[in-house]
C-alpha cells in the first residue's frame, strides 16, 4: 500500500512527561545522595526521602505513559510512533563524542511504570518491614539507588547509559543482598550474587563493543548517529548490512550477559542465594528491576537477536533452548524447597524462562506483557511472605518447619497470596493467565511445537509446586513459631536486628499468637493483589481486538520509515516526520532488507487466540493444582505412611531428591570444578613460570656477571675506583651525621620534606621559565 | 575563562590533599588524601585536553585511575597488616623507618 505522505501521516504528539522522563532516574539518584548526606538526622532516618523521590518517579513514569497513549492514538493506523528522544554531549574527546540522554517508547513506558509503580510500594513496605533495623538509612540508600540504576537502564538512549544502570544495579544489589553481613551466609550470598552477574557482564562489554565497531560506520553516515545508539544498532541490524558472523557473536555475547542478570540455566545459582536479603529486597529485585534487565536488553535490542539468532528462523535457536531447560530445570528445585521464599525464586527463574522462550519465539509482546503482569503478582507473593515472617513465624521463612494453618490469622495477606498465586498459575480471569497462555501460544503458532509442549509442562509443574506452597503456609496444622513456640536458639531467619526488631509493640503484646501485619504491609500487598487479577486486561486477547491495548500501545510498528538525509544532530527531528511506505502486517523489517528506507523493529506475528488452545492449558493447570494438593494434603496433613519418607526407602526417589536437593550439583561444579580449576593451575603455572623461567634466566645472568665482575675486580676496582670511593666515603659520613636529624622514621615528617622539595623545585621552574 | 577555573578546583583539591598527607594520623586517611591529590591531577590533564582538544589527557587521567586504584589496594593491605600487627593504624607511632 502506497500512501502519500499527507494521507498517511499525523503529527506525532509530544508533552511535558514524554520530553523530561529522564528526571524518573535522575530524582532517586539526588535522594540517594541525600539520604546517606542528611539521611541519619532526618526524624524519619532518611526514609522519607526515599519513599518521595520514588513518588516523584511514578508520577513522572505514569505521566510519560498517559502522554505515550495520547501520541499512540493521535498517530495514524500504520504510522511508525517515533520515540521521544533527547540527548546531551556527555564526554567529548579527540573527535569521539559520548552522548547520554533518553529513548521513550513504548517498552520504555511500561517498565518504566512497573519499576516506579513497585519501587514506590517497596519502600512503603520497608518503613514497617525494617522498623528498628540498625543500618535502616543505609538500606533505603541503596534501595533508591537500586531503583535509579534500572529507571536508568529503561530510559537508556545509547548502550553506555545502558552499562552504567546496570553495573548500578549490580553493585546495589550486593549491598542489599549482604545487607545483614555480620552473618557469613549473608555475605557469601551477596558475593556469589555480584560474581555470577560479572560473568555475564563481561558478555555485555564484549557485545556493545562488538556492536559499536561493527555499526558506527553504517549509523553515522545514514543516521547521523553514533554506533552506541541503541535506535541505529536497531536500523542497523535490519538493514542487510551487518556480516552474519560478527552479529551473531555480538548476539551471543550480549546474551550470555542476559542469562547472568535474568538468572537463566546455567547462571541461575546465584538467585536463590539471594534470598539472604530482606524480603523487600528480594520482593523488588524479583520482580520488576535486577532479573528483568536481562530480558529487557533482549527486548530493548530485538532487532538484533532477530537477525543475529535467526529468530523465527527455521530451526530453533540457543534463547529458546536456555530458556525451556530454564523453565522446566527450576520448576523442578521449587518442590523440594522447604524456605517459602526459596520457591518464589525457584519460581522467578522459571518465569523468567518463559519470557526468554517468548523472545527467542519471536513472541515479543507477550513476553514484555509478562514482565508487566508478572512484576506485579511476583512482588505480591514476596511481600506475602515477608508479612507471614514478619507477624506469624518470628522471622523464619520455613514453611516445614514454622508455618501452616495461617489463613484464620491473616486474611489479608491469605487472600492476597491466594490471588497471586492463581495469576501465577495462569488461572483464567487472573493476570498470568493473559500473559503466560499468550507465551505459550505464539511459540506454538510460531511453529516450535516442542517448545510448546516444554511451556505446557512448565506450567503444570508451577501450579504444582505453588499449590504445594500454598498448602504448607496456609492450611494444615500450625507448627513451630507460628503454632506458638518460640525457639530461643535463634536458627531461622538471620535477621540482623533481632533484638531491636523484636523490642517493637506488636511482639511484646501479641507475643505468641501469629497476627495480621500492620497497614503499612498489608496496603501494599492488597495493592498488589488488585493488580495481579486485573492487569491482565491491558491485553486481553480472548476478547477480541479493540482489548488489545498493549499491542497498538507497546509493539513497535514494523514499518519501513524514509531513511533521513545524512545529517547532523537533528536527524531525530527528520524521523519522527518521515513516511511510512509499506502497511503494517506484510513488512518486510526483519525478512529482507528494506529498499529506500530503515527498519526500527522486525515483523512478527501474532497468533490468533482459540478458546481450545486455553482449555486445554487450563486443563493442565488444573490439573496440576489437583494433583498436588491430593498428594500436599496426604503428605504433609495426614502424613500418609506410603508417602511419607518416599524419598528414603525408593531408590529412583531417592536419586531423584538427591538431583534436586543439591541443585543439579551446580553449585558444586562451579566451587569445585571452575574456581578450583582456574585458580590452582594459575598458581602452579605461576610457580612454575617463577622456578624456571625467571630463575633460569636470573642464573644465566649471574653466571655472565660473574666473569665480567671478575676481570672488572682485578682491572678497574681495585685500582681506579677504590682510591674516588674512599674519598667519597668519607664525604658521605660527615654529611650522613649531619643529615641525620631529618629521618624521624615519621611517616608525615618525610610527607612534608617530600611535598616541601616538590613546591620548591617547581618554584624553581616557574622562575626560570618567566 | 573556563580552564582557569579547573585548574584552581585541582589546585584547592591539591592542597587538601597535601594537608592531609601532612596533618592526618590515620592511615586510611592518608590513603584517601594521596587519592584527592592523584585527582587533582586528573582534573587538570582532563582541563588541558579540554582545551587542546585531544584525547591524551583523557588517555593519561584513565590510566592513572587505574594506578590510583592499584594503589589503594596496595596500601589497604599494608593499612590492615600494619593493623593486625599492632592493633592502630595512627601513623605517628610508627617509626621504624627511621635510619
Amino acid at each position: 500500500m502506497m500512501f502519500a505522505a499527507s494521507e498517511v501521516l499525523a503529527p506525532l504528539r509530544g508533552g511535558w512527561f514524554l520530553e523530561n522522563a529522564w528526571l524518573a532516574p535522575v530524582v532517586p539518584t539526588i535522594g540517594f545522595a541525600l539520604i546517606v548526606l542528611i539521611g541519619k538526622r532526618l526524624p524519619k532516618k532518611g526514609s522519607e526521602i526515599g519513599v518521595l523521590s520514588m513518588l516523584v518517579s511514578l508520577v513522572m513514569a505514569s505521566g510519560a505513559a498517559w502522554q505515550w497513549i495520547q501520541r499512540v492514538g493521535a498517530a495514524n493506523e500504520e504510522q511508525f510512533v517515533a520515540p521521544v528522544v533527547r540527548t546531551w554531549t556527555w564526554w567529548q574527546a579527540g573527535g569521539m563524542q559520548f552522548t547520554i540522554g533518553q529513548h521513550i517508547d513504548g517498552l520504555t513506558v511500561v517498565v518504566l511504570f512497573v519499576v516506579a509503580f513497585i519501587s514506590t510500594l517497596v519502600q512503603i513496605y520497608s518503613l514497617e518491614y525494617l522498623r528498628g533495623d540498625r543500618r535502616y538509612t543505609h538500606f533505603f540508600a541503596a534501595l533508591t539507588l537500586f531503583s535509579a540504576g534500572m529507571l536508568a537502564m529503561v530510559i537508556a538512549e545509547d548502550m553506555i547509559l545502558f552499562l552504567l544502570g546496570w553495573e548500578i544495579m549490580g553493585l546495589c544489589s550486593f549491598m542489599l543482598i549482604g545487607h545483614w553481613w555480620e552473618d557469613g551466609a549473608n555475605s557469601r550470598a551477596a558475593l556469589k550474587a555480584f560474581f555470577t552477574v560479572r560473568t555475564g557482564d563481561v558478555g555485555l562489554l564484549v557485545g556493545i563493543s562488538m556492536l559499536f565497531f561493527a555499526a558506527n560506520d553504517w549509523t553515522t553516515t545514514n543516521l547521523g548517529l553514533s554506533g552506541f545508539s541503541i535506535r541505529g544498532i536497531s536500523a542497523w541490524a535490519l538493514s542487510g548490512e551487518p556480516n552474519s558472523t560478527v552479529i551473531l557473536v555480538a548476539a551471543f555475547a550480549l546474551f550470555i550477559a542476559a542469562i547472568g542478570k535474568s538468572g537463566q540455566f546455567p547462571l541461575h545459582t546465584w538467585l536463590p542465594d539471594a534470598m539472604a536479603g530482606p524480603t523487600p529486597v528480594s520482593s523488588l529485585l524479583h520482580s520488576s528491576t535486577m532479573v528483568v534487565a536481562g530480558v529487557f536488553l533482549v527486548a530493548r535490542l530485538y532487532p538484533v537477536f532477530f537477525t543475529g539468532l535467526d529468530i523465527l528462523g527455521p530451526s530453533s535457536n540457543v534463547i529458546m533452548v536456555i530458556a525451556a531447560i530454564t523453565i522446566v530445570i527450576a520448576a523442578a528445585l521449587a518442590f523440594v524447597q522447604t524456605d517459602i521464599k526459596r520457591v518464589l525464586a525457584y519460581s522467578t527463574v522459571s518465569q523468567l524462562g518463559y519470557m526468554m522462550l517468548g523472545l527467542g519465539a519471536g513472541a515479543w509482546l507477550p513476553a514484555v506483557f509478562h514482565i508487566f503482569t508478572h512484576a506485579f503478582f511476583k512482588a505480591c507473593l514476596f511481600l506475602c511472605a515477608g508479612s507471614i515472617s514478619h507477624s506469624a513465624s518470628h522471622h523464619s521463612f520455613d514453611m516445614k518447619k514454622d508455618m501452616g494453618g495461617l489463613r484464620k490469622h491473616m486474611p489479608v495477606t491469605f487472600a492476597s497470596w491466594t490471588v497471586s498465586t492463581l495469576a501465577l498459575c495462569g488461572v483464567f480471569p487472573f493476570s498470568g493467565f493473559f500473559s503466560k497462555d499468550e507465551i505459550i501460544d505464539n511459540v506454538g503458532a510460531n511453529g516450535y511445537t516442542f517448545f510448546m509442549v516444554v511451556g505446557l509442562g512448565g506450567a503444570f509443574l508451577t501450579a504444582a509446586y505453588m499449590t504445594r506452597a500454598t498448602y504448607l503456609t496456609f492450611f494444615g496444622q500450625a507448627r513451630g513459631a507460628s503454632a506458638g513456640e518460640h525457639d530461643t536458639q535463634d536458627s531461622h531467619d538471620a535477621h540482623g536486628s533481632h533484638d531491636a526488631h523484636d523490642s517493637h509493640d506488636a511482639h511484646d503484646t501479641k507475643h505468641d499468637s501469629p497476627h495480621e501485619s500492620g497497614i503499612l504491609i498489608t496496603a501494599p500487598i492488597a495493592i498488589l493483589a488488585v493488580l495481579a487479577i486485573f492487569s491482565g486486561l491491558f491485553n486481553a486477547t480472548p476478547f477480541g481486538e479493540s482489548w488489545e491495548y498493549m499491542k497498538k500501545w507497546v509493539e513497535p510498528r514494523a514499518v519501513v520509515v524514509a531513511q533521513p538525509s545524512a545529517g547532523g544532530p537533528g536527524a531525530a527531528l527528520v524521523l519522527s516526520l518521515s513516511e511510512a511506505e509499506s502497511g503494517y502486517g506484510d513488512s518486510p523489517c526483519g525478512k529482507e532488507a528494506p529498499v529506500d528506507g530503515i527498519c526500527y523493529a522486525p515483523q512478527v506475528n501474532h497468533a490468533k487466540f482459540k478458546w481450545s488452545k486455553a482449555l486445554l492449558s487450563l486443563a493442565i493447570v488444573f490439573a496440576g493444582i489437583a494433583i498436588s494438593w491430593l498428594l500436599s494434603a496426604a503428605l504433609y496433613g495426614r502424613r500418609d505412611p506410603r508417602l511419607v519418607g518416599l524419598t528414603q526407602r525408593n531408590g529412583v526417589a531417592r536419586a531423584g531428591y538427591r538431583l534436586l536437593a543439591n541443585k543439579y550439583y551446580l553449585d558444586d561444579l562451579y566451587e569445585r570444578g571452575v574456581v578450583r580449576a582456574v585458580v590452582g593451575p594459575m598458581a602452579q603455572g605461576a610457580y612454575w613460570f617463577n622456578q624456571k623461567v625467571l630463575d633460569g634466566i636470573l642464573h644465566g645472568i649471574a653466571r655472565v656477571a660473574r666473569v665480567v665482575a671478575l676481570v672488572v675486580y682485578r682491572d678497574i676496582d681495585q685500582r681506579v675506583v677504590d682510591g674516588a670511593v674512599n674519598a667519597s666515603g668519607e664525604l658521605a659520613q660527615s654529611a650522613g651525621t649531619t643529615v641525620q636529624p631529618i629521618q624521624s622514621g615519621r611517616v608525615g615528617h618525610y610527607g612534608a620534606l617530600l611535598f616541601a622539595t616538590a613546591a620548591v623545585v617547581a618554584l624553581v621552574f616557574v622562575i626560570l621559565n618567566t | 575563562m573556563l580552564i582557569s577555573q579547573f585548574l584552581l578546583l585541582g589546585a584547592i583539591l591539591f592542597c587538601i590533599g597535601v594537608y592531609g598527607v601532612i596533618a592526618r594520623k590515620n592511615a586510611v586517611l592518608v590513603l584517601m588524601s594521596i587519592e584527592l591529590i592523584l585527582n587533582s591531577v586528573n582534573i587538570n590533564l582532563l582541563a588541558f585536553a579540554l582545551r587542546n582538544g585531544s584525547a591524551d589527557g583523557h588517555t593519561f587521567a584513565l590510566y592513572i585511575i587505574a594506578v590510583a586504584a592499584a594503589e589503594v589496594g596496595v596500601g589497604l593491605a599494608m593499612v590492615l597488616l600494619i593493623y593486625r600487627n599492632r592493633r592502630s593504624i595512627g601513623l605517628d607511632e610508627l617509626s621504624e623507618m627511621r635510619g
